[in-house]
């Protein structure tokens, strides 16, 4: 029973950082552009949210208010992404730009400056940034004396609670609101079907695509630190190709913000069932067969590789994703 | 009059935008050397400049790094040709780098027919993108990617269940790599034709004119031949192309395995040069994602990738120069950075067509350069 607790609770801590990056790709191609960025834009956000919390460890007052720290961390993290991706908007809104090579380029700046800046930073060859422990939300922040044999409910909630998860869900929620229950949901979502109509009824499309790409790179940044906290103790100038699988669950989720939720978990749950592999009974173990987990590493691949060829016939992309609005076109 | 025409060839255009992004690019890599370390900015930028060309045995580094990344950035440029984006080039230089060694280390193959093995094994991975397109409308973009990360975990796990490929089999004691060809099949090692005493380098051998070669190759499918017409139609309007008949699913299949088997080559003439073994661990080979800049740079022009990735590898080896007093990632800022602008190449060829119209045109009243797109 406490494995599959254990299960289930790192299934939210790796869903969280798809969740919110494939909301974010999502909300940046509904209004009609492609966000290719992604994967570099949560490095730049993991990056400046880890040199923060290594600061705020430095000078002791992280741990005085631990969760205080950790907010302005998200809120730096995504701040920062927003600003990063106004790169991308610039080339591929305003100046029309082919929007898969720039995003090429800015998943190529990220790592790179993230070495460079992190080696400036901590001093030579020093490219490791260390995430302090004490962001880690555990029973005693609720005043609950952690008992030495954890249960159910103790490994599930607390065993890797992290703030990033009720801020996913806050933000998770808003998502599906603004994009179906507000003015500016409605507009976003025409501009990434057909911007000149949107246009003809006095939408402007460039605002719209631009307020798209930045929501996208704030949930991209704060996905990057989401990823950087489940990952590990310490941030090393790679998400490990999370902004891609991102995208992948986002197409997987059908552009649409609630199926967003249930593929960034289903994908998250046999990411965490590969790595927990040798410890579930049930499963086989191959024992003849050298380093056998790498067969479970597969398995969330192929199997979403799988769901897609059964579900991609009914895949509605937005029509107009990946082209540069002109004004003179019809 | 013939000088006009000469002014106006979008070509012209094209290449000055490339030069102009390759020194915005540098400037802006040298505004980073300074902003991070002032008192070495100088010799930094001279170090990333010139490293390449300082001695024999760093130009042959040049080549050597030059020759898979001209591979991988070709395969990046030829479906890119076909309106693809090729994005799955490491897992298909992986599939390659793992046929090649299979077939040269463990079946005792010589180097040609490894590299063959490399070509076939990169164009089956290449097949799954544009036939799931083709077949079941998957996003080519998502499977390429799933099966960049599912080409590595297989690679890595079939290579550890093979002891004989492993370097530990061959006498060196270590288990998580690939054996040393030179030990284990010398026949399988790409000659070098005498040219690793001319450079006094081992990094030097025929890979790289192999891959000039293939260059060649590619160039003529694309601007010569019927088939290329069709991929390049397909590329540019595929709903035109599908009603002059010509069959688009079909040419995205196929040009997408062409792409798979170029960068599969790319893994093999890296791991059979003698120089490099296989680690295993869980990262994707940067070669395969470092061709789409090559390919980029080069606005997807085969005989373009040549020089592209000639300069990538050349900023590459003064980048290593660089440590420790910059991290050698700078040089990736730089690459991205130029990538960066050739992403507005509209905006530049337009901006630069017009200056050299300017020149020409002050007797002819003419005010607006057509903005092309030469892509």
């Amino acid at each position: 029973m406490k494995i599959l607790a254990d299960i289930l609770g790192s299934t939210i801590l790796f869903g969280v950082p798809l969740l919110l990056v494939a909301l974010g790709g999502m909300f940046a191609e509904r209004s009609g552009v492609i966000n290719l960025a992604l994967e570099g834009i949560m490095i730049i956000g993991a990056l400046f949210g880890c040199l923060f919390l290594r600061n705020a460890n430095l000078t002791g007052w992280g741990e005085a208010h631990p969760q205080l720290a950790m907010l302005t961390a998200i809120l730096l993290a995504g701040f920062v992404g927003a600003l990063f991706s106004l790169l991308l908007s610039v080339a591929a809104i305003n100046l029309k730009a082919n929007q898969t090579i720039s995003g090429t380029a800015l998943n190529q700046f990220a790592p790179a400056f993230a070495v460079v800046f992190s080696w400036a930073i901590q001093g030579r060859g020093q490219t490791t940034i260390n995430i302090p422990s004490w962001i880690r939300i555990t029973t005693a922040n609720f005043g609950i004396a952690p008992s030495a044999d954890p249960g159910f409910w103790e490994t599930f909630l607390f065993k890797s609670f992290y703030l990033t998860t009720p801020v996913a869900l806050v933000l998770f929620t808003a998502s599906c609101v603004i994009l179906y229950k507000t003015r500016l949901g409605l507009r976003l979502r025409a501009c990434g079907e057909h911007p000149q109509a949107a246009a003809s009824v006095g939408v402007n499309v460039y605002k719209m695509r631009f307020i798209g790409t930045t929501i996208s790179g704030f949930l991209g940044g704060i996905g990057g630190l989401a990823f950087t906290i489940a990952a590990g103790s310490s941030f090393q100038s790679t998400v490990a190709g999370y902004g891609f699988l991102a995208l992948a669950v986002m197409i997987f989720g059908n552009w649409k913000p609630v199926s967003i939720f249930f593929a960034a978990n289903f994908f998250a749950f046999f990411k965490v069932i590969s790595s927990y592999s040798s410890n579930i009974p049930f499963l086989p173990k191959f024992e003849n067969i050298k380093s056998s987990s790498y067969i479970y590493q597969c398995i969330p691949y192929v199997v979403t590789m799988l769901v897609l060829i059964f579900t991609s016939k009914r895949s509605q992309a937005p029509l107009a994703e990946g082209q540069p609005y002109d004004k003179a076109q019809r | 009059m013939k000088k006009s025409s000469f002014r106006n060839n979008p070509a012209l255009a094209g290449l000055l935008a490339s030069f102009t992004a390759i020194f915005l690019g540098l400037a802006f890599g040298f505004i980073m050397l300074v902003v991070f370390n002032p008192s070495f900015a100088g010799a930094g930028i001279v170090k990333i400049l010139t490293k390449g060309l300082s001695s024999k045995e760093k130009f042959a580094k040049v080549l050597y790094q030059a020759a898979p990344l001209m591979m991988t950035g070709l395969s990046v440029g030829f479906a890119m040709k076909t309106g693809l984006f090729n994005i799955g080039g490491s897992g298909q230089y992986l599939i390659g780098t793992f046929c090649a060694l299979m077939f040269g280390v463990v079946f005792k193959l010589p180097w040609y027919l490894s590299l063959l093995a490399a070509m076939l094994g990169g164009a089956f991975w290449g097949i799954f993108p544009g036939l799931f397109k083709a077949l079941f409308n998957v996003n080519e973009v998502i499977t390429a990617i799933m099966f960049n990360w599912i080409g590595l975990f297989l690679v890595n796990l079939t290579f550890s269940n093979t002891p004989t490929v492993l370097a530990n089999y061959y006498g060196a004691s270590v288990a998580d790599r690939t054996a040393n060809i030179e030990a284990a099949n010398p026949s399988a090692v790409i000659p070098k034709l005498g040219m690793d005493k001319l450079f006094n380098s081992s990094y030097m051998n025929i890979s790289f004119f192999v891959a000039m070669l293939v260059a060649a190759v590619v160039y003529i499918i694309i601007d010569k031949t019927v088939f290329g017409y069709e991929l390049k139609a397909c590329g540019f309007n595929q709903k035109a192309s599908i009603y002059a008949g010509i069959n688009a699913k079909m040419n995205v299949v196929i040009s997408m395995m062409i792409a798979g088997a170029l960068a599969g080559l790319g893994g093999g003439i890296y791991y059979l040069c003698g120089t490099a073994q296989y680690t295993i661990e869980k990262v994707l080979p940067a070669m395969g994602f470092n061709g789409i800049p090559v390919a980029l740079l080069a606005n997807s022009n085969p005989i373009g990738i040549i020089f592209s990735a000639l300069f990538i590898s050349y900023i590459q080896v003064g980048g290593e120069a660089l440590q420790p007093e910059y991290a050698k990632e700078i040089v990736d800022i730089i690459i991205a950075c130029i990538i960066y602008l050739s992403a507005l190449s509209v905006l530049m060829n337009g901006f630069i067509t017009g200056l050299l119209k300017k020149k020409d045109n002050q007797e002819e009243a003419k005010e607006e350069a057509p903005l092309e797109e030469t892509r």
